[in-house]
């Protein structure tokens, strides 16, 4: 147990000292650190709950999803009947997540199966090899066709959605011009986006709160919005409202002109004349020749703009707008005219997204509790060294140079893996000192028993290494396997806790079987000890 | 300030390392060298009262019930910082009881400008939480400084809750299989009623004192949990290795043998826990308060009792050692120190 080869204790000693060096970035000003080689710019992220920010959890509203998705199937519908000349009675509904048609005749009822179930197409397109499709048509009884989505269409459905939605949220996310904001899917349906140093999200949850779903639509001039509110709609328009107050309703055709997909970009400027503040916009080539033929053809109409079925504005089209530019006014201050900008860049998100959770922590907060944290890590160091020092004098001694270089591997480590320092991460690291002596303290408490039990000196420090490391490392993992569970089930600072509580255990035991044993090695080589002072 | 006390502190340490090093510093022996106590004897006494105590936790638990936080209840939390220096809480009451939000909790801590503001979930699911915490920012205006929010949607808190519960119990499970099959099942059986002992009185603890159960309670319950099972591990590893080299010391014997010998082990490494904890109990913050309080409880009352008193005399209701008893002792203590 106490002996080293040469290349053992060298081994020892520079994984202990790589490790080590592994934290010293983080004793440098992140820009100059930014300027080194990458392999040297890890280090430790504190967590939100150290450097202040916002955490949002949102979800992505999956009943719309599928609301949309089973609309979509129930015009397909319509239009297949329709195109084969195929009877149908009472209209295609939805009914109990499935869309339902009865047809007329029932002799039609085969070649309508055989057309609808043309509908339905394999999952992951031509290369999809599950042999799963995207849509269950079923023949139930009485000439009523069945069309519902599986369960497998539907995840790969809400999978899809998430991927398009963490696209546009980033987009969003990133015309803040926050730093370093963290945005990641979380389960099914659920987007993470932690945004360090933004201590207000209110705006940032108004951007992402918007789908942005922009259209150009023909505004309806036959009804006055009145008698359309009393009832007399048009079957091809429907009453929308006005997105800034007082809600004036409007009457605005269903069809759509142009869509928001077309824009290529959108600013926010100052109208010229009046000076308002209006958003700028740019179709691309198809948008510009859809919008160019369709004020061509109503001049003198309003049309609207809508946006999420807001209506932001109505003009008058005075002339054809043919180049494809074009301003939004519709009493913007610089603020509201700016967001929409960037909601317009950034695209529409294919489903609403709400907030499900949040949490946020100001800066100065932050700063208190890193404060505190060291406050507390440096009295708790200190206790405990005093403490080694008073019960095991020279042994102490070697004690507190392994928990020294423990913690410093703790930190090496966490950097290495760009961990997150959270509190009760620095809780972990305080907890983590006191336990880490129990190693040694365990060593010590065995040799002086063998001791007693008459040993010599070095049989002695022999005798209780080699029992006492078993226990260590029995003892340490069942702590390890809880710190495990923690950091699965753990998000934020909990996690923090976890992860510094499991390295720290790593670094214990690894002091405990090395360094401490080759410091007591040393020891014994040089003095020869005849009694142990412990 | 501090700083100053933290450098004299280094510097003390520094004339300690060297003095100590010289073997100079006499030696501190918190528990003497050749303990005998009858620990065995005593569960007699200690087994009726860790049952009486558990229902009386498990009683509290019912009755009295957990102070959940709002991870766990949902809901809406505000941490704020009057500007003027001394927050007025009557008038913040009005305010925000006039909100129509329900009873909104207001609690003072730390210091007279900090009021903790605490206004339970909404009906109406995710976007009603969301318009209230908007209202409370907009009520609260200028006259404070927002230092920290937290909302939690109904479904959320409801799945953090469960999710807590599914890692307790599977850090349990996850540590008996590996008891399993490093001892005996008898061992890995008497850790694990150890181990629900530990987080029972823990629960009742949380009960009497209300502090806040949220994630990082959890979080404590889970170290307690390993915590106190590395204690109880030490003093199986004892067992197990007395076991082998003792064939005939009848059990109780053989116990004490065991807690005796890893006594002041389990007293040191107690103390030095301890140290760490009390700091961070007096110098963490208000933030991690619950969270050290709860630990400190676990930890340094619950686990080391656990550990000699339950853990380990239990075993011989398990049935560890049946056979000794009938055979007559010949080894004795004195015959160990030779070994």
């Amino acid at each position: 147990m106490l002996y080293f080869t040469r290349w053992k204790a060298l081994g020892i000693i520079l994984t202990a000292l790589i490790v080590c060096l592994c934290a010293v970035p983080n004793f440098f000003p992140e820009a100059q650190v930014k300027t080194w080689p990458a392999w040297a710019q890890r280090r430790l992220v504190l967590g939100l709950d150290l450097q202040g920010g916002s955490y949002l959890l949102l979800e992505v509203d999956s009943a719309y999803v599928k609301k949309e998705r089973l609309d979509q199937i129930r015009d397909d519908v319509r239009r297949t009947l329709r195109d084969a000349k195929i009877g149908f009675t009472g209209g295609v509904t939805v009914r109990n997540d499935a869309v339902e048609v009865r047809i007329t005749k029932e002799t039609d009822a085969q070649v309508a199966l055989a057309k609808l179930r043309e509908l339905s197409q394999p999952l992951g397109g031509l290369m999809g090899s599950s042999g799963q499709r995207d849509l269950e048509v079923a023949d139930a009884s009485g000439g009523v066709i069945r069309l519902s989505i599986p369960q497998a269409a539907m995840l790969d459905r809400m999978r899809k959605t998430i991927e398009q939605s963490i696209q546009i949220v980033e987009r969003r996310v990133n015309e803040l011009g926050t730093v370093e904001p963290v945005i990641q899917r979380q389960g099914n349906d659920r987007i993470l986006v932690q945004v360090p140093g933004l201590q207000d999200p209110t705006r940032l949850k108004e951007l992402l709160g918007k789908t942005a779903k922009m259209e150009f639509r023909m505004v309806d001039t036959s009804v006055p919005p009145d008698q359309a509110q009393a009832g007399r709609l048009p079957p091809e328009s429907e009453l929308l409202m006005s997105a800034s107050p007082p809600p004036t309703p409007y009457v605005v055709k269903k069809q759509v002109l142009v869509a928001g997909g077309d824009l290529t970009d959108a600013q926010a400027s100052f109208d010229q004349r009046t000076g308002e503040p209006v958003v700028s916009f740019k179709f691309n080539t198809s948008g510009a020749r859809k919008f160019s033929q369709a004020t061509q053809e109503n001049v003198g109409l309003p049309f609207a703009i809508v946006l999420d079925n807001k209506v932001i504005s109505a003009p008058v089209i005075r002339e054809p707008i043919t180049g494809g530019q074009g301003q939004i006014s519709g009493n913007f201050t610089v603020q509201s005219a700016n967001d929409l900008a960037i909601l317009l860049r950034a695209g529409a998100l294919p489903a609403p997204l709400t907030v499900v959770e949040e949490r946020t922590v100001g800066p100065g907060l932050g700063q208190d509790s890193i404060e505190k944290g060291e406050l507390a890590a440096y009295v708790g160091s200190i206790l405990v060294i005093v403490f080694m020092l008073l019960t095991y004098r020279l042994f102490g001694v070697f004690a507190n140079i392994a928990v020294a270089i423990n913690v410093a591997m703790i930190f090496g480590l966490l950097s290495l893996l760009n961990a997150t320092l959270t509190l009760p991460g620095i809780a972990g690291i305080v907890l983590t000192v006191g336990i880490a002596v129990d190693s040694n303290v365990l060593i010590y408490e065995r040799i002086r028993e063998e001791l007693r039990g008459g040993r010599n000196a070095i049989s002695a420090i022999d005798a209780g290494f080699k029992r006492a490391l078993a226990t260590i490392l029995d003892s340490n993992i069942t702590t390890f396997i809880a710190a495990a569970v923690l950091f699965y089930i753990g998000t934020g600072p909990v996690r923090g806790f976890a992860v510094t509580l499991g390295i720290g255990i790593i670094t214990t035991v690894f002091t405990a079987f090395t360094l401490t044993r080759l410091i007591v090695a040393w020891w014994v080589r040089w003095k020869r000890p005849q009694s142990v002072p412990i | 300030m501090i700083h100053t006390v933290l450098i004299g502190l280094g510097v003390l340490i520094a004339i300690l390392t060297v003095v100590a090093a010289l073997g100079l510093l006499p030696s501190l022996r918190i528990v003497p060298d050749d303990t005998h106590f009858d620990f065995t004897r005593f569960r007699r006494i200690s087994f009726p009262i860790s049952a009486a105590l558990s229902i009386v936790a498990i009683t509290l638990f019912f009755t009295h019930g957990l102070n959940l936080g709002i991870d766990f209840k949902g809901g809406t939390l505000l941490e704020v910082k009057a500007r003027s220096g001394t927050a007025d809480i009557a008038a913040m009451r009005t305010t925000l009881d006039a909100l129509g939000l329900g009873e909104v909790q207001l609690q003072q801590f730390g210091g007279p400008e900090n009021v903790l503001i605490r206004v339970a979930e909404q009906p109406g699911g995710d976007a009603a939480q969301q318009a209230a915490l908007q209202k409370l920012r907009g009520a609260l205006g200028d006259s404070v400084d927002i230092q920290r929010t937290e909302v939690l949607g109904p479904r959320v808190a409801g799945e953090l809750l469960a999710y807590g519960m599914l890692g307790l119990m599977l850090a349990i499970v996850a540590i008996l299989i590996y008891l399993w099959f490093r001892f005996e099942w008898q061992f890995a059986l008497g850790a694990m009623i150890a181990n629900v002992h530990d987080i029972v009185l823990t629960i009742g603890f949380m009960s009497i004192s209300q502090v806040d159960f949220d994630l990082t309670s959890i979080a404590a319950l889970l170290t307690i949990l390993g915590y106190s099972l590395n204690d109880t591990v030490v003093i199986y590893d004892r067992i197990r290795e007395m076991l082998r080299r003792y064939k005939k010391m009848p059990m109780p014997q053989l116990l004490n043998e065991s807690i005796n010998s890893t006594l002041s082990r389990s007293i040191i490494t107690h103390f030095t826990v301890t140290l760490a904890l009390l700091a961070l109990l007096l110098f963490g913050g208000h933030a991690i308060h619950s969270f050290t309080a709860v630990m400190m409880f676990g930890v340094v009352l619950v686990g080391t009792y656990t550990s000699i008193f339950i853990a380990a005399p239990i075993l011989i209701y398990l049935g560890v050692g049946e056979h000794r008893e009938d055979a007559p002792d010949t080894a004795t203590p004195a015959k160990k120190s030779k070994a």
